[in-house]
C-alpha cells in the first residue's frame, strides 16, 4: 500500500533506508547530509532497524568500514556530501574495485575552495572515474525509489558495484514536498536479502580480498571492473521495469521531456530538470519546440539513449553544475558530445556551467538559455563555451 | 498549469521561520494539496535573518528554485525594518503580515508602499505567544493570521494538523501542543487590516 507524505530529500533517503534495513551503516555527519544519518540514528536508538550503526571519526572510516562490513558479506551503507567524499576518495576505488555492492547516498554540494555549502556537482563528479554507478534525481520521490533500486542494482551477480544515489543539496534535501512511499513488506519484498558469491566469514571458502595485483593480472581485474559496468546498463532498466510494474512510477536511463518533436532541447542532471520542465510548457505555448533530456544514470553514461533522443534535434545546451577547468565546458557536455559524434546528422552543442555553489537557476535563467538555442538555429552567434548568468 | 501561491516568511534564527514554512506546507499536505516548504540556507546563526518559503497547488510542483514573486510575505521580526527588504516582488494583489502591536496604516507608511496594490495586515503574535505561551514564539501564532488572511485553508482541519504535528514536536513538552493550538487561534482572530 502507497503513502502519500510530505517529506524532505532528507527524510525520504532516511526513510527509504529505514526500510532497507541494512546490517551495518558507517557514516560521519556532514553538512547537508547530517540529517540523513541522524534521522537514520533515531531509528536505530527506537529499535526500528536492525542495524549495526558504526559511528566512526573520519569519512575516510565511514567508507573503510563499509568497505570491510560488505566484503564480511553484510548489506552495508552509509551517506556523504562533498567534503566528506573528497575524503573518502582513495577508498572510493577500493570499494569498486574489490566489486562490494555498496550504496550511498550523496547529496550533493559544492567543493571547497572558496568554502560554500550549497549544492553543485563537483562531489559527484569528482567521483566520475572512481568506478561507482551514479544514480541521480530530480526529486524527492526519486531520490527514495532510487535509493531502494540501488540495492538490487548494486548486488546483481552481473553486476556487483557499488552506487551512489545523487540528490541535489539544500534544493532537494532541505525542501519538503509531496511523494509516495511504498509499505515496508513491499520493499522487503523488492530488496531480498543479500546472496554474495563471496565473503570473508564463509570459513567452508576462505578467500583474500584485496590483494597486492601487479603486472600480472591488474589489468584483466580492471578490464572485469569495466564489464561489470558495461553490463550494469541492461540490470538498471530491467530492475527500473520490475519497479515500475510494482509501483507504478516509471524509470529508464534518462527521461525524455516534450522530446519527440523538440528542435531545441537541455541535457542536465537533477533538480534543475523539474523548473525546465515548466519553462518548456510556458514555451511550447508559445510554439517554441524545446525539449528536456534528463539524465538518470551518469555513469555508466547512456551514450546510445542519448543519441537517440537527441539525433533529429537542431540545438543542445548541455548544462553541467559543476566548473572542470578543461576549458571545454563540463563532463556531461563533453560526454553527450561525444554520445552524438556517430550520428548522421548532429546538432549543435553548446555548454552552459550554471548553478555554482547554490546559484539559484530561476525559470528565468532557464528561459534564457533556450533563447540562445533559438539564435543558434536562427544561424546567429552563440559561444559554445558558456558560464549561465555568472557576473563580469 | 494550476495557480501556484507562493508564500515568503522572515525570521531571525531561532524564531521558527523554517518550522512554520514546514507546518504551513505539512497541513496543506493534509489538505490534499501539493507542497513546497524551503529555507532559504547560510551560514546563519542565532539573531541572524533567516528566509523560508512555501509553494502550494492542486498540482504536482516541479519548479525548484527561489520564490521570487510571493503572494504573502510573513513578517515574524519587524526590527529587520530598513536591513531586509519585506515587500522585495510581492505580487500585484498580494499582502504582508507583519507581527506588530501597530497599526497596518502605520506600517504602509514605514514600507512606504504608496497607493501600491498589496495589503498590509498587522497582528501582535509575540503578546499572544507570550500570553498563551509564556515565551516569545510568534511563528506558530503567525500562522493563525497567514491562513486567516490568504483563506487557503480552513483554520479548523489546520489546527487538526498543527495538532498532529506539534504534538511530535514537542514530545518531551505536550503541555506546548495545546498553548500553541490557542495562540494560533487567537492570531487568526485577532488579525486587523
Amino acid at each position: 500500500m502507497k503513502v502519500r507524505k510530505a517529506l524532505t530529500g532528507n527524510e525520504a533517503m532516511a526513510e527509504a533506508m529505514r526500510q532497507i534495513n541494512p546490517d551495518v551503516i558507517a557514516a560521519y555527519p556532514i553538512t547537508p547530509q547530517t540529517e540523513i544519518v541522524q534521522l537514520f540514528s533515531n531509528f536505530v536508538a527506537d529499535g526500528k532497524v536492525d542495524t549495526e550503526f558504526v559511528t566512526v571519526e573520519s569519512e575516510h572510516s565511514a567508507m573503510s568500514a563499509t568497505i570491510g562490513a560488505s566484503a564480511a558479506g553484510s548489506r552495508a551503507m552509509t551517506a556523504t556530501s562533498s567534503q566528506g567524499m573528497a575524503y573518502m576518495w582513495e577508498v572510493l576505488y577500493i570499494a569498486a574495485s574489490m566489486r562490494l555492492p555498496i550504496v550511498m547516498p550523496l547529496v550533493n554540494r559544492a567543493l571547497s575552495g572558496p568554502i560554500n555549502i550549497h549544492c553543485d556537482h563537483s562531489d559527484a563528479y569528482g567521483a566520475r572515474d572512481s568506478g561507482w554507478i551514479q544514480l541521480w534525481a530530480e526529486n524527492a520521490q526519486e531520490a527514495y525509489d532510487n535509493l531502494i533500486q540501488a540495492v538490487r542494482i548494486a548486488e546483481h551477480s552481473e553486476v556487483t558495484l557499488p552506487v551512489m544515489v545523487n540528490m541535489d543539496g539544500f534544493i532537494i534535501s532541505h525542501g519538503l514536498e509531496i511523494m509516495e512511499a511504498e509499505d515496508d513488506d513491499t520493499i522487503r519484498n523488492f530488496i531480498g536479502v543479500r546472496k554474495p558469491v563471496y565473503h570473508l566469514l564463509n570459513e567452508k571458502e576462505p578467500i583474500t580480498m584485496g590483494p597486492l595485483d601487479l603486472q600480472d593480472f591488474y589489468f584483466e581485474h580492471k578490464k572485469q571492473q569495466a564489464d561489470a559496468m558495461a553490463r550494469s546498463a541492461d540490470v538498471i532498466r530491467e530492475i527500473s521495469k520490475e519497479w515500475k510494474d510494482l509501483t507504478g512510477r516509471s524509470y529508464d536511463m534518462l527521461e525524455e521531456y516534450r522530446m519527440e518533436d523538440a528542435e531545441i532541447a537541455i541535457v542536465a542532471l537533477g533538480s534543475t530538470c523539474g523548473t525546465a520542465k515548466v519553462a518548456i510548457d510556458q514555451l511550447r505555448e508559445q510554439g517554441v519546440k524545446a525539449g528536456l533530456v534528463k539524465i538518470r544514470v551518469f555513469r555508466p553514461f547512456p551514450k546510445e539513449e542519448i543519441a537517440k533522443a537527441l539525433a533529429h534535434t537542431k540545438a543542445v545546451a548541455v548544462m553541467d553544475r559543476a566548473e572542470s577547468f578543461a576549458d571545454f565546458g563540463g563532463p556531461l557536455f563533453r560526454d553527450v558530445r561525444a554520445s552524438l559524434y556517430e550520428c548522421d546528422s548532429r546538432p549543435k552543442t553548446i555548454s552552459y556551467i550554471y548553478g555554482l555553489g547554490g546559484r539559484d537557476v530561476t525559470l528565468d535563467t532557464i528561459t534564457q538559455v533556450y533563447a540562445d538555442l533559438q539564435r543558434l538555429v536562427k544561424g546567429e552567434q552563440v559561444p559554445m563555451l558558456n558560464h549561465l548568468g555568472v557576473r563580469d | 498549469m494550476a495557480d501556484i501561491l507562493e508564500i515568503r516568511w522572515h525570521g531571525r534564527g531561532g524564531q521558527g521561520a523554517k518550522t512554520a514554512a514546514l507546518l504551513m506546507g505539512e497541513s496543506a499536505a493534509d489538505a490534499g494539496r501539493y507542497v513546497q516548504a524551503f529555507p532559504e540556507y547560510g551560514p546563519e546563526r542565532m539573531g541572524a535573518p533567516v528566509t523560508a518559503y512555501n509553494r502550494i497547488s492542486t498540482e504536482p510542483i516541479r519548479l525548484h528554485c527561489s520564490v521570487e514573486n510571493p503572494k504573502y510575505v510573513v513578517v515574524l521580526d519587524p526590527t529587520f525594518l530598513g536591513t531586509v527588504d519585506f515587500t522585495h516582488g510581492v505580487k500585484d494583489g498580494g499582502a504582508i503580515l507583519i507581527n506588530t502591536p501597530e497599526s497596518p496604516e502605520e506600517w504602509r507608511k514605514k514600507l512606504n508602499l504608496g497607493d501600491k496594490n498589496i495589503k498590509i495586515y498587522t497582528v501582535d503574535a509575540s503578546k499572544i505567544s507570550r500570553e498563551e505561551t509564556g515565551g516569545n514564539f510568534p511563528n506558530t501564532p503567525m500562522l493563525g493570521a497567514l491562513i486567516a488572511v490568504s483563506s487557503v485553508l480552513d483554520i479548523d482541519k489546520a489546527i487538526e494538523s498543527f495538532n498532529k504535528d506539534l504534538t511530535r514536536k514537542f514530545r518531551n513538552k505536550p503541555d506546548m501542543v495545546g498553548k500553541n493550538l490557542k495562540a494560533i487561534r487567537r492570531s487568526f482572530e485577532e488579525v486587523q487590516s
